[in-house]
């Protein structure tokens, strides 16, 4: 399984529950967490799709670039499989 | 963190901000009672949490500055009711009218402004 997965970009105007600050971000994922409904469709009273969540790590440093306090700190962060692409190595894009 | 073109107000993450200030407080009856209402409702299965925060994003952050978190949480559940078909806006409207016509002070035994 590839581990190293980057988060979408895309801005969408509704409600999502992938944060802004980690869109187009590279992380690893620490572990899957099972299938859940879909929020972004629940949130309008739809039917929901059992979606993949996993838990994605991804370091200060990459978050915040030269604004890390603390580069080398991880953030852990639930995000949807439909948010995530997989990655054949860090950097690969 | 340069900001993203199209962040909607309500992500908040990674902005700058003052510290975090731990205060405790107390809930209003009214308040205790919104949030039983919120969990009645989705227990019901009448909408989700995700529908509670849909709206509260919608209203936008003039909402979020000038407003109470419990005001703000009463708007989104009744949104989501009646978009859940559990009662009308007419309806609505009438028991409005019911509870005014009670009179300013009728709430104020239950609050203990008086005791």
């Amino acid at each position: 399984m590839t581990e190293f997965v980057r988060v979408s970009e895309l801005m969408p105007p509704g409600h999502v529950r992938t944060p802004a600050y980690l869109r187009g971000k590279m992380g690893l994922i620490e572990r899957p967490l099972g299938r859940f409904g879909n929020p972004e469709q629940l949130a309008y009273g739809l039917a929901a799709d059992k979606q993949k969540l996993y838990r994605v790590r991804f370091s200060m440093a990459e978050i915040w670039g030269d604004g890390a306090e603390n580069p080398d700190d991880t953030l852990d962060a639930e995000i949807f499989a439909h948010w995530l692409t997989p990655l054949e190595t860090p950097d690969a894009s | 963190m340069s900001d993203k073109p199209g962040r909607r107000w309500h992500d908040m993450g990674g902005l700058p901000a003052g510290p975090v200030v731990p205060e405790d407080h107390d809930f209003a009856l009214w308040e205790k009672r919104v949030d039983a209402l919120m969990v009645i409702a989705s227990s019901k299965g009448h909408f989700t949490v995700d529908g509670l925060r849909r709206v509260l994003e919608d209203m936008g952050p003039e909402a979020f500055e000038t407003q109470s978190y419990y005001e703000r949480w009463v708007q989104s559940v009744n949104q989501n009711l009646i978009e859940a078909g559990v009662y009308s806006i007419h309806e609505l409207g009438e028991k409005m009218a019911e509870v005014a016509a009670r009179g300013d002070t009728y709430g104020d035994c239950a609050e203990g402004a008086n005791d």
